[in-house]
Order: structure tokens, then C-alpha cells, then sequence
């Protein structure tokens, strides 16, 4: 049984899947520390309407994403003929356009626990840096990012396995191609429609088991850092 | 005048009557491909019968599981022959309801104007980056687009050009937006009034796959229910059957 559900496709699927999460938070860490940094600490007025951007993941339906990606990154759309200038042709159907994409969807997901952090801390120990006389650099790095430490490894779980859970994006641009686009959150929903159940369940069953685990070990090694998803 | 008014409030009296007694609903699950013709049909035969219909569209795999699960269709306009057989095996559809309502045809289509040419030649010279077709495993017209590759020995060759929808409405929507540069569709979504509505397609000789014939199926749900039961025996009429032919349907 569980030889079947090893089997290439499948575990082309997981390691395709873990590929483009890992990118996908090492893309999202430092461009969300900046954005969380700048959002906590602006009286500019395009923050409303910049913040307004960002959470616009959070509520669209990922199809609504998808379908403009699709067309963004098509040789019409203004992306896919910036791309395509560029010599590298077109995103849509690529493991790159994947983790574009993830990195739009779960960007609301990495932004706000950092910016949760920054904005617990308050502007009081960058204040004290300075009076130290720390440079405002210095001091972000030594004082502001260890005390967000929480917000940070908040961030990096959910960007990791929201991405993992990402599914209608995935598949309004990939084109289910093995080993470019073909993920575990479509995989599993293939076995489904193709009524191999079996497999299904093996997968799906995994994925649930992975990401208790992971969320788990978390919260023992670090209990504050799981209390921002409540 | 005053007979005047007597038979307005009579044809509004028989109209009432007549609504009561015809006026039934009944849920349809259809085939992706099979959506657009779908409409024109609904919207006549409630025209003319008085009946309620709902429609979903969706792949038929989907439809199967949720129909085994419990899904309160009344019919089951499927893609394939298999699933409606099937559903009839496992008792969840009414034995000897089953009928071929409309056979499908596959077309290859480029959105842009002369890219597919009238022979299909352009398979051959490969000057393209995306191939696309609906999921073989999944969607019938995605089997046959995949026998069609291995009829004419392309399976290999066009194979790192492959990309897959999850269904026939989402392989044509790589197409439409031109992120695949042609693909391997049903016919019915892009002929209207029997002719292309735009873009250039190459018609797949209908010997190059298995024919795509596409059953319709009475489920549990709609045993008793009269809307349902006649919207099957309208499929069977000429005036449907010329509806269908319009978009490219066979017989």
C-alpha cells in the first residue's frame, strides 16, 4: 500500500511542494519585515490605503488571484510582456510563477505578526538605542528584530504552510505540470476527482499529521510565537 | 365588455392553474463542456413548459462523488458513458433512464486568427511553448485529446509542452487568455450558429479518438419529479437536438 502511494509522482509532488514553500518564506521574511517596519512606524498617507493592498489576499478568493495572474502573466498582460522582454519568457505553466504567486497570497500572512511585534514593542527601546548612540541600522538589528523574534518565526509558519495549503492559485496558473506545478494540495484533489481514494487519503492524511507536527513542536519550543495565530 | 373582462380573469385564472400544475423545479448537474447549449435549452424549454430548472456546471468526476454522497440532482447530464453506468450499477440512478443525448466533438484552437491551420499541421512544427488539454485522467475530453496525441505518434514529442486543466472550462481559459498558445477543447465552446466564433481550429477527424459520447442519467432524487422527467424527453425532440447541433454537437 504504502509503496503505491510513494510512488515518483507522488513524491515529486511533496518535494515540489516543500521547494516552493521554502522559497516562497525566504522570499516573504525580509520583504515583510520592511513592509511591517515602514506600516508600524508611517503617519505617511498612503499607509492606510498600502495596508488596505496587502490584506487583500486575505479576503479575496484565491480564484480571483489566480485569474488575474493568469492574465497579468500572459504574453497580453503587462507582466508576461515585461517577462517576455527580458528574454524569460512567459511565468504562467512555471515553478517561478508559483512562487510569484505565493508570495502575493500568503504576503497578509507574513506582514502581520511582524508588524504585531514591531507595534507591541513601541517606539520606546529604538529611542533608547539611540540615546546610546546606536545608529537607527544598528539598532533595528540589534534591538528591534531580536524583540520581534515571536513575530518573525510567527511569520516564517505561515507563510510555510499557507503556501503548502495553497491550492486555488496553484491551479488556476501551474497547469498541473510533474515536477514544475504539479503540488500536493492538486495532487491530492486529482486522486480525489479520479476517485483514488486511497491515495487521497494517504496524502491528505500526511499533510494533516505534517502540519500538526510542525505547529505543535512550535508552540513547545516557543509559546508565544503560536499565540498570534489565535 | 364585460365578456372581455370575463376572459381576462379566466386566462389569468387557467394561468395560475397552470403554473401550479407545471410549475415544478428541478436541479441538473451538466458537464463543463456542455454549459453554453445548456442555457439556450433551459431557457426554452421553461419558456415553453412552465418548469423550473437549475443548473450547476462542473466536471463530471466531481458530480459523480457528490452525487454518491448525497447531492440533490435529479439529473445527471455526464460527459461520458461510464459514469452515468455506473451510477445505475450503484443504484443511485433509475435503471433504463440512460440515453445518449449528445455526441462531442474535439477541436485544437488557437485564440489568434490562422494559427492552427485546417489540417492540424501546426501539432507537427511544435512553434509553440503550451500545448494545453483538460487532465486525461479526469476529463473525457482530455482522454481523447491525449489519444489524439497518440494517433498521430505525438505523445513524446509534445510532451514537455504539455499543461493540464483541471477541467475543459479551465483548459479553455489557458487558451482564451493566451498564456497556451493552442489547446485541445470540446468544440461547443467556441462554435455558435454552426460556425467559429473566433480565434482559427483545426476540427480532430473524429477517427483519431474514441467517439465522446455523452449520457444522460435519471438520478433518485428526481424519480418522481415531472419538470425533470420532461426536460429528458425534450432532449430527445428535434427542436433540442437542432439547439445542440448549433453549437457543434453530433447525433
Amino acid at each position: 500500500m504504502i509503496e503505491s502511494v510513494l510512488n515518483p509522482s507522488n513524491l515529486q509532488a511533496i518535494w515540489l511542494t516543500l521547494k516552493l514553500a521554502s522559497l516562497t518564506t525566504l522570499i516573504l521574511l525580509p520583504i515583510s519585515t520592511v513592509i511591517a517596519w515602514w506600516l508600524s512606524n508611517t503617519h505617511s498617507v498612503f499607509r492606510a490605503p498600502i495596508s488596505a493592498l496587502i490584506t487583500l489576499p486575505l479576503v479575496l478568493p484565491p480564484t480571483v488571484l489566480g485569474f488575474y495572474l493568469l492574465i497579468l502573466m500572459g504574453p497580453h498582460g503587462p507582466l508576461g510582456q515585461a517577462t517576455q522582454a527580458l528574454g524569460l519568457g512567459s511565468l504562467s505553466f512555471t515553478f517561478f510563477g508559483l512562487v510569484l504567486g505565493s508570495v502575493l497570497y500568503s504576503l497578509p500572512f507574513a506582514v502581520q505578526p511582524i508588524q504585531i511585534a514591531f507595534e507591541a514593542m513601541g517606539p520606546k527601546p529604538m529611542e533608547i538605542a539611540a540615546t546610546l548612540r546606536a545608529n537607527p541600522i544598528d539598532a533595528f538589528f540589534s534591538v528591534a528584530l531580536p524583540m520581534a523574534r515571536s513575530g518573525l518565526i510567527s511569520s516564517a509558519i505561515l507563510s510555510f504552510s499557507h503556501t503548502i495549503g495553497e491550492f486555488g492559485v496553484v491551479l488556476m496558473i501551474g497547469g498541473n505540470i510533474p515536477g514544475q506545478t504539479q503540488v500536493l494540495s492538486t495532487q491530492i484533489y486529482s486522486h480525489v476527482e479520479a476517485m483514488e481514494y486511497a491515495q487521497a487519503h494517504w496524502l491528505a492524511g500526511g499533510m494533516v499529521a505534517f502540519s500538526f507536527l510542525v505547529l505543535f513542536t512550535l508552540s513547545l519550543l516557543n509559546p508565544r510565537a503560536t499565540r498570534v495565530l489565535n | 365588455m364585460n365578456l372581455k373582462r370575463h376572459c381576462i380573469s379566466l386566462v389569468l385564472a387557467l394561468g395560475f392553474v397552470s403554473l401550479a400544475v407545471c410549475g415544478q423545479e428541478t436541479s441538473i448537474a451538466v458537464a463543463s463542456n456542455f454549459s453554453a447549449p445548456m442555457q439556450k435549452l433551459v431557457s426554452t424549454f421553461q419558456d415553453a413548459s412552465g418548469h423550473h430548472i437549475k443548473v450547476s456546471s462542473g466536471a463530471t468526476g466531481k458530480f459523480y462523488s457528490q452525487i454518491q454522497n448525497g447531492a440533490p440532482f435529479d439529473i445527471l447530464l455526464s460527459a461520458d458513458q461510464e459514469t452515468p453506468e455506473r451510477i445505475e450499477n450503484e443504484k443511485s440512478g433509475i435503471a433504463h433512464t440512460r440515453f445518449t443525448y449528445a455526441t462531442g466533438v474535439l477541436v485544437l484552437w488557437s485564440a489568434r486568427e490562422g494559427f492552427v491551420d485546417s489540417k492540424g499541421e501546426v501539432l507537427r512544427n511544435a512553434s509553440f511553448h503550451h500545448v494545453a488539454i483538460a487532465d486525461p485522467k479526469l476529463a473525457p475530453y482530455g482522454q481523447a485529446a491525449a489519444q489524439t496525441l497518440q494517433a498521430l505518434g505525438l505523445t513524446d514529442k509534445l510532451k514537455s509542452k504539455l499543461v493540464q486543466g483541471e477541467n475543459i472550462g479551465q483548459t479553455f481559459q489557458f487558451v482564451a487568455s493566451a498564456n497556451a498558445e493552442l489547446g485541445f477543447i470540446a468544440l461547443s465552446q467556441v462554435f455558435l450558429d454552426g460556425k467559429l466564433k473566433d480565434g482559427s481550429a483545426w476540427i480532430v477527424p473524429s477517427d483519431l479518438y474514441r467517439p465522446l459520447h455523452q449520457d444522460a442519467i435519471l438520478l433518485n432524487a428526481g424519480k418522481d419529479n415531472p419538470a425533470a422527467k420532461a426536460f429528458l424527453a425534450f432532449l430527445k425532440t428535434d427542436k433540442a437536438k437542432r439547439i445542440m447541433q448549433a453549437y457543434g454537437y453530433q447525433f
